[in-house]
């Protein structure tokens, strides 16, 4: 038998049908995840109910070497549940169990395919929320927002995934399963849980959850601002972060997004307008009339044509759906596009912005913007058809230079979509050569074969067992006059 | 001698300087660096001649933890000490190891941020911070060190310098060192520098304290607290032999302070609110140094309060009973056995609750006779993180978990 038949028959051993997929039309199924352009049909699709199950796959994959990659709903942008051609596809999604919410402790205990909104409604009742919300929320999973600590629009108040995220039961590369952090805060010694969230399954698989649950604002209140132009709207956003206020969100849309918008969802933005902010202003009552009251007059200073509130939570909930649906609406103005996601300082925007347009018009690629404003989190949507000769290459180019951009200002080639399989080569423009060889030093503690999600974030790591720093130098022992190099 | 100078000088006399010993061990030589480079060229002679090298900013927590094994190099960091960048646009700021917090509060002050951290130890530097992830009453609003880091430099124990992380809030590339730095005693690499995302200052404060009859009335008043919409940026609770106490800070806009100031005297009857933090706020139930006594870390669920307050008994706890996290002061002239009796019963209550506890400090001679950090999941996995920073284990060796 190969190592592979072997490893299929102690997956059918363990795991009851129908969880254990060789059929090669069922295979493809799983090629991809949300970053469609890359795609990579598994060797074999596992389907596991328990944690036991998950563990037992993963160190028989172990004994016989072979690679694996966990993967959720499958929403990723970045391809970092890519599947691996020769190795195992785990899938969390029949794990999918809300053991425990309980209110009096503020957390809820969560199997790793639970999706992300189905927490907030568990806890709705008692008057909680899970306050990471992802665009994808309606079908993205726990599981997968802690392999890419994910954000969303409500991060910059609320916090990334990793600050939610309390304790976690984890199967390691060699199939063992341990408690990452407690049920408590600051469990003693190394932050392991910490460095788990956002490394995008390279180190293990993690088969529950232990989120932080937040208590339901008193009051929320949500604003449309149109704005002639994206500068007058940033200008918006730097008044109200100097006036001390933090909202619960802040996001732009420039007119091409505007468009591409009200193209796919009617979402009546104001007409004519450059930009639109979105804004969410939470928390108790009179705070956030005082808040709003501020943030009104402010948009007001800055050049607002047009400031609207919604009344309702339809209405609220219009605003919030155009701006959700962004990324699929530019499929209704532009037959392909590319979702960048790099950050920058919030401060750079204006300039950044400016550099996005001119890249823009010199490559005659058009460049939809859509963004966090509050914490400088991009998302270009750069427009092709891919119809056209070299049109693909052409987006491609202006992804890049926007990347470079984000780079060149101090900022990040990933604020929440994560690395994966597509920016693992613009690693090293980020990091220089030793940032990636000391990351490299937790892969190895965790993960010494790389057979966790191998490929992903990083280029071509170093092998562990290759000592760190002395690969470059005088060996310690020739500089101490101990050896000689001939 | 200008006003802010002399308030820096004033803030800052309490840092004594190590010179003396760590945990009893006198260190073999000190080395002061005044840059990354300085300190990249220390950890390389040190590797070279085998040598242990143990981190230290003002000296403040040197007696936390275990005795180290071995003591060759301490690594004095006070003199990197510049807030280097303050971009208040951005909300982030970047200073060196040796920076006192207060320095780093007062600099970032003038565009009215804060790191939303308490000092719990006056004196304490960024990198001593960072090493032993202190916290105090506003985690209960902002978290701890640990989520208020955005970037760091180290230098590993080989000597190479390396980055991780960066100077934007959100940011999801490559592996987040930061966080398994926080907390590390310094026994995976040497912190030079950090970058913290920062907060404003809020408009208007205001406490509001309770006296609860019994820790079941304590435990039911701070259930009530957190469940209402007064959002509390703290919820803390002083438990002593004579009384209990629940505080509540409210910040923010002065009406809506003065909105919630007004429902949290209606949700807690009795209670007083003011414009100054309760004695003791922010503080650890110990002096700075324990000298006198065992000083120790509890952390529980929040519905084990009750239980915890209880285990502490006569000792009493002080503690950020919003998050469940506590402190409790163990007079070190009790007999030994008394102490450890104590220890085992807050860690057996502690654990039933999820949580643990810690040996934060004790005199010498009664850290020997405790198990500081008690039991440690996942220690095997924490040791191979340690094996591969720190190979021949010269970092802080043996002040941490499971002797690492």
């Amino acid at each position: 038998m190969t190592p592979l038949e072997t490893l299929t028959a102690q997956a059918r051993a363990l795991i009851p049908e129908p969880g254990v997929i060789t059929d090669p039309a069922r295979l493809r199924t799983y090629e991809c995840d949300g970053l469609a352009h890359y795609r990579v049909t598994p060797a074999l699709v596992v389907l596991p109910e328990t944690a036991e199950q998950l563990a037992g796959v993963v160190r028989a994959c172990a004994e016989q070497q072979i690679p694996y990659v966990a993967r959720g709903s499958g929403t990723g942008l970045s391809g970092g549940s890519l599947p691996h051609a020769e190795g195992v596809l785990i899938v969390t999604s029949r794990m999918r169990s809300i053991k425990e919410v309980r209110r009096e402790d503020q957390r809820a205990v969560v199997e790793p395919g639970v999706i992300n909104l189905d927490v907030s409604r568990a806890a709705n009742a008692d008057g909680y929320y899970y306050a990471p919300d992802p665009s994808s929320q309606q079908i993205c999973s726990i599981g997968g927002n802690v392999a890419e600590n994910s954000g969303g629009a409500h991060c910059l108040k609320y916090g990334f995934t990793t600050n939610h995220v309390l304790a976690a039961d984890f199967v390691g590369a060699d199939g063992d399963r341990v408690r990452l952090g407690d049920d408590a805060p600051d469990s003693p010694g190394y932050d392991l849980l910490g460095a788990v969230v956002g490394s995008e399954g390279t180190l293990g698989v993690v088969t529950e959850t232990t989120v932080r649950l937040v208590r339901l604002p008193e009051k929320v209140v949500t604003l449309l601002v149109g704005f002639d132009s994206t500068d007058r709207a940033g200008a918006a956003v730097s008044a109200i972060i100097a006036a001390g206020i933090v909202p619960a969100a802040i996001e732009m849309m420039d007119a091409l997004a505007i468009e591409a918008a009200e193209a796919a969802v009617a979402c009546n933005y104001p007409d004519g307008a450059g930009a639109v902010l979105v804004i969410e202003l939470d928390g108790p009552a009179v705070e956030v009339d005082a808040e709003y009251a501020d943030v009104a007059r402010l948009c007001e200073e800055t050049g607002a044509f047009e400031t609207r509130t919604a009344k309702t939570p339809e209405e609220r909930g219009l605003i919030w759906k155009g701006r959700k649906s962004a990324f699929a609406a530019v499929g209704r103005i532009s037959p392909d596009y590319i979702v960048q996601d790099g950050v920058i300082p919030r401060t750079a925007l204006p300039e950044v912005l400016k550099a996005i347009a001119d890249l823009s018009e010199r490559s005659g690629v058009r460049v939809a913007n859509v963004f966090h404003a509050g914490d400088g989190n991009l998302h270009p949507l750069v427009l092709f058809d891919d119809a056209v000769a070299g049109a693909g290459e052409a987006a491609e180019d202006v992804s890049r230079g926007i990347l470079d951009l984000c780079l060149s200002h101090g900022g990040s080639i990933t604020g929440e979509h994560g690395v994966g399989a597509d920016k693992a080569a613009h690693m090293p423009k980020m990091y220089a050569a030793d940032d990636l060889d000391t990351m490299q030093l937790v892969r190895c503690a965790f993960d010494p074969d790389r057979i966790s999600n191998p490929g992903k974030i990083f280029p071509t790591p170093r092998l562990c067992g290759e000592r760190p720093g002395r690969r470059k130098g005088a060996h310690p022992l020739q500089e101490s006059g101990v050896a000689e190099v001939f | 001698m200008s006003e802010s100078s002399a308030g820096r000088a004033a803030s800052e006399a309490s840092v004594s300087r190590p010179t003396q010993s760590i945990s009893g061990v006198r260190p073999g030589r000190i080395e002061r660096p005044t840059s990354t480079a300085e300190v990249a060229e220390v950890m390389r002679a040190a590797a070279a001649a085998g040598e242990s090298v143990i981190p230290t900013g003002a000296g403040t927590k040197l007696g936390w933890g275990n005795p180290p094994t071995s003591a060759d190099v301490l690594l004095d960091l006070s003199a990197i000490d510049e807030v280097t960048e303050h971009a208040a646009g951005d909300l982030i700021a970047t200073a060196g190891a040796g920076t006192p917090l207060s320095r780093l509060q007062e600099e970032v002050a003038s565009a009215e941020q804060r790191l939303a951290l308490d000092t719990t130890v006056a004196g304490s530097t960024i990198g001593g911070t960072l090493a032993a992830n202190t916290s105090g009453p506003r985690r209960l609003f902002a978290g701890t060190l640990r989520d208020l880091l955005i970037g760091v430099t180290l230098v590993r124990a080989d000597g190479v310098v390396a980055k991780a992380g960066g100077k934007v809030v959100k940011n999801v590339a490559g592996y987040d060192l930061g966080k398994l730095l926080v907390g590390s005693m310094g026994t995976l690499a040497v912190v030079t520098e950090a970058t913290f995302r920062l907060h404003p200052v809020p408009q208007s404060s205001r406490w509001v304290t309770v006296g609860a009859r019994d820790a079941a009335h304590a435990a039911e008043l701070t259930q009530t607290v957190l469940h209402s919409q007064t959002v509390p940026a703290a919820l803390e609770v002083d438990a002593t032999p004579d009384a209990i106490e629940v505080s509540v800070l409210v910040e923010g806009r002065p009406d809506g302070v003065a909105g919630r100031t007004t429902a949290l005297t209606d949700l807690l009857p009795g209670s007083v609110a003011g414009e100054d933090p309760p004695a003791g706020w922010g503080r650890y139930p110990w002096d700075d140094t324990a000298e006198m006594c065992v000083g120790i870390k509890v952390t529980f669920r929040l519905s084990g309060l009750a239980d915890v307050v209880e285990a502490a008994g006569e000792h009493g706890l002080r503690g950020s009973a919003g998050v469940g996290v506590a402190y409790v002061a163990v007079p070190a002239d009790r007999d030994i056995t008394e102490i450890q009796a104590v220890l085992a019963r807050l860690r057996e209550t502690t654990a039933r609750h999820g949580g643990s506890a810690v040996v934060l400090d004790a005199p010498c001679e009664v850290k020997e006779q405790l198990d500081l950090w008690g039991p440690v999941p996942a220690i095997d996995l924490m040791r191979r993180v340690k094996d591969e920073f720190d190979p021949d284990h010269r970092l802080s060796p043996g002040r941490f978990v499971g002797g690492i």
